[in-house]
């Protein structure tokens, strides 16, 4: 019997990326593409431009600070954002179960106009499948997008003495659907974070123009956007696990089922690394925007070839963060 | 083997009750404590109270490391 | 009182690190072994093996009900999900466990309906809500859990619900400590199970000073727990008086707690049971009692499960024991990850192989 794809292949985390590394880029091979980033930076009539593509599927589709829609937009926007690119246009496809809800539909829609309408993009094509009845799972929706590169600003190579910063508490989105999904816990006000960055990272760049690379940490969490990032740098990252901004509630969660709250999705957050001379300003500039109240330096780059990820306790010791091996399941032990 | 977090016990309902902890609230068991009483701590597993947390104790333990010396590496 | 907070406080850890550092000075070298697995969970997440002297080594035991859970259990529950009418309720550390060819997780993705519990009472409920299926939940673990597996019986029992059932595994942890050094091993201290005992209590460990010598103080989980907990069995070592002492005085009395040894022994009775590396031990597990084999799937389903294969080459029972270290397995880091596991220490994420692979590999300031 082959190898079969279990959702571990889908959870962001070193399944997947074997998947990306090990079928897709090989058969498609392109420059674009094998740089591996969040968005593809192209050149195109003497200019550059960003594209991207992005799938959703959750359960369930409406949730405590979002749903689906809100959702979809959010990671096509910041996937284009956080590579250094003003969002202009989605595309919005669509593929409904058979029975599905008309009124919910319509829901769901004017939460992507919504979240469309705040990010200042504009959805300009679209596509509608629908599936017979268990052919999907409600409604799934795709989106791709195109942006235009920010004015001064050129991604680079984080350097031995960098900063890393988190633009606000981790494990928002992922600890607010689980939650739901569960029905854990009779009280517990968890929210995703879902949001639309544009606008953080039009301000980040402004105030520091030197930023080497800005990620948003969604599957996987900020665990695997940090073992992304720290491949091919010659560097090591170190993290300071205190200096990490979470709510009580999401700690109190993962602390309850044995969760490891850097592995947890988000929705609305940023990872960046920015040299050390620029991050006064940098973080001054993120607390200063309504999505970025919570941000904080949370490590450093370090002249260390192993390309590691570690992270600092607060009692003296270290630990490697590696890359998550799937999705986290509640545990007793 | 068994993770457990510490939870203040808010309401009762004969075996079951509602634990807090951590900006949380969460059902749990109180088949294992005999007369519990709203405002005391419980250790919870699996949704299990196992026990209660005893304040007197903990101070105790907490008090006697505040005086521990290290040289000596001996509880004063 | 915040009774985690309390327990984390950094200077009183980095003061007990001073004071193990400095009794550790003063005696011969020591080993130590942290019996339950998650005292090696912690010790990991907090970094605390680096911060200890050399002449000071942490050893795992066989505290975690996954790693010692035996190959033809998972079989077992392989075998079940696959009867259809059939619901398997587990706690989500089993899901990954590989069977002979099997997972729960793969059958879930071959369609087989797998649930991941939180408490065994949410698949008493499940039970009540899907009265035309059988809910089978997987009771594995200690001391510490077996008595909410127990209510969870009791309950379904009362409520008449025929459709709840349990494939038992659980396994009860003095006998294990017996067996463990009476078949010899160079331990000069255990840090005993703090939640284990906050049910079975103090004395189910006074043979281990009484018979064999051997020191165990009883700790809680947080940082300032453990690090007690070390520097007082090295100061046991130190006046050369091996003692049964008390850590989390918080939480554990001496007797335990008598609803909770009560509503054991109600249902269950003592039973020779395997464990995997140390084979069968005696007393060392339970079954379900007549009274309510209406609820034992063994006993109700009919099934048979593939025969168990062993991993060859490896070691976990030799880990186990403490005989030897995950980096001794020549699978290890190569044909067994987190990602593919082949042995339940590396799937169990407070098995000491898992431990070893996230945390341990190369720590910073070691370079190789």
């Amino acid at each position: 019997m082959g190898k079969k794809i279990s959702l571990a292949h889908g959870s962001g985390g070193q399944l997947t990326r074997e998947l990306v590394e090990n079928i897709f880029v090989p058969k498609f091979r392109n420059d674009a593409l094998s740089r591996l980033s969040d968005s593809a930076e192209l050149d195109f009539a003497g200019g550059r431009l960003f594209f991207t593509t992005d799938s959703f599927v959750i359960k369930p589709l409406e949730f405590p600070g979002g749903d689906i829609g809100k959702l979809a937009v959010c990671g096509t926007v910041n996937d284009l954002a956080v590579a250094g690119a003003r969002p202009l246009w989605i595309s919005c496809g669509l593929i409904i179960e058979e029975t599905f809800d008309i009124d919910r539909l319509e829901q769901l829609v004017s939460s992507i106009a919504a979240t469309a309408a705040a990010a200042g993009v504009s959805v300009v094509c679209g596509d509608t499948k629908v599936v017979e009845r268990g052919g999907a799972d409600g409604l799934f929706i795709n989106t791709a997008g195109i942006g235009a590169p920010l004015a001064g600003y050129r991604a680079g190579s984080p350097r031995p003495g960098d900063v890393i910063l988190v633009s606000g508490t981790i494990g928002d989105h992922e600890a607010a659907v689980f939650r739901v999904r569960e029905q854990l816990g009779r009280k517990l006000d968890i929210s995703s974070d879902c949001a639309p960055l544009n606008g953080l990272v039009e301000a980040m760049i402004a105030a520091a123009p030197s930023i080497r690379v800005m990620r948003d940490p969604t599957r996987g969490g900020v665990g695997a956007v940090l073992n992304e990032l720290v491949g091919g740098t010659g560097c090591s990252f170190n993290i300071n696990e205190e200096a990490i901004p979470i709510s009580e509630e999401v700690r109190g969660m993962c602390e309850l089922v044995g969760f490891e709250p850097i592995y947890l999705a988000n929705e609305g957050k940023i990872v960046c690394i920015a040299p050390a001379e620029a991050a006064g300003e940098l973080l001054a500039a993120m607390r200063a925007h309504p999505l970025g109240r919570n941000a904080a330096i949370i490590g450093q780059v370090l002249a260390d070839r192993r390309e590691r990820v570690f992270m600092q306790s607060p009692y003296g010791g270290s630990r490697i963060i590696s890359m998550p091996a799937g999705t986290q399941l509640p545990r007793i032990c | 083997m068994c993770l457990g977090v510490p939870m203040k016990i808010e309401s009762i309902d004969g075996k079951r009750g509602v634990g807090s902890y951590s900006g949380g609230e969460y059902d749990i068991r109180l088949d294992l404590i005999e007369q519990p009483k709203v405002g005391e701590y419980v250790m919870v597993h699996a949704g299990m109270a196992l026990d209660r947390l005893d304040e007197d104790q903990a101070r105790q333990t907490l008090e006697a490391l505040r005086e521990f010396d290290e040289l000596s590496g001996r509880v004063s | 009182m915040n009774f985690q907070e309390e327990f984390r406080n950094k200077d009183i850890t980095r003061r007990l690190i001073e004071g193990i550092r400095n009794t550790a000075q003063t005696i011969r070298p020591v080993k130590l072994m942290e019996v339950c697995g998650s005292h090696t969970m912690a010790i990991c997440r907090y970094g605390i093996r680096q911060l200890l002297p050399p002449n000071l080594r942490l050893l795992s035991g066989p505290g975690c009900p996954v790693c010692v859970t035996t190959g033809d259990y998972v079989d077992k529950a392989v075998a079940l999900a696959r009867i259809s009418g059939v619901t398997i309720s587990t706690f989500g550390d089993l899901m990954k466990v590989p069977g002979s060819t099997s997972s729960l997780d793969k059958e879930r993705a071959a369609g087989a309906r797998v649930h991941v519990a939180f408490s065994p009472m949410e698949a008493v409920e499940l039970a009540r809500a899907n009265s035309d299926r059988r809910v089978v939940f997987l009771g594995i673990g200690f001391e510490t859990t077996i008595p909410s597996v127990a209510v969870a019986i009791k309950e379904a029992a009362r409520r008449g619900l025929r459709n709840f059932l349990v494939l038992n595994g659980h396994k009860i942890m003095p006998p294990a400590l017996k067996a463990l050094v009476e078949s010899g091993t160079e331990i000069d201290g255990f840090i005993c199970p703090g939640h284990v005992s906050s049910i079975i209590g103090t004395r189910p460990y006074e043979f281990l000073a009484a018979d064999h010598g051997i020191g165990c103080v009883i700790a809680g989980f947080e940082p300032v727990d453990v690090l007690q907990a070390i520097h007082m069995l090295l100061q046991q070592v130190a006046a050369n008086k091996p003692a049964v002492e008390n850590q989390y005085t918080r939480l554990v009395r001496p007797e335990g707690n008598k609803a909770g040894q009560a509503v054991i022994a109600e249902v269950f009775e003592p039973a020779d049971v395997p464990w995997r590396g140390l084979g069968v031990i005696p007393g060392s597990g339970l079954q379900i009692r007549e009274q309510y084999a209406a609820h034992d799937a063994e006993r109700r389903i009919e099934f048979a499960h593939e025969e168990t294969i062993e991993k060859a080459g490896c070691i976990c029972g030799d880990i186990l024991k403490g005989i030897k270290t995950p980096e001794d397995c020549p699978l290890f880091g190569q044909h067994c990850t987190p990602v593919e596991p082949v042995g339940p220490c590396m799937v169990s994420s407070e098995g000491c192989c898992a431990a070893s692979y996230r945390y341990l590999e190369k720590p910073l300031g070691k370079k190789d």
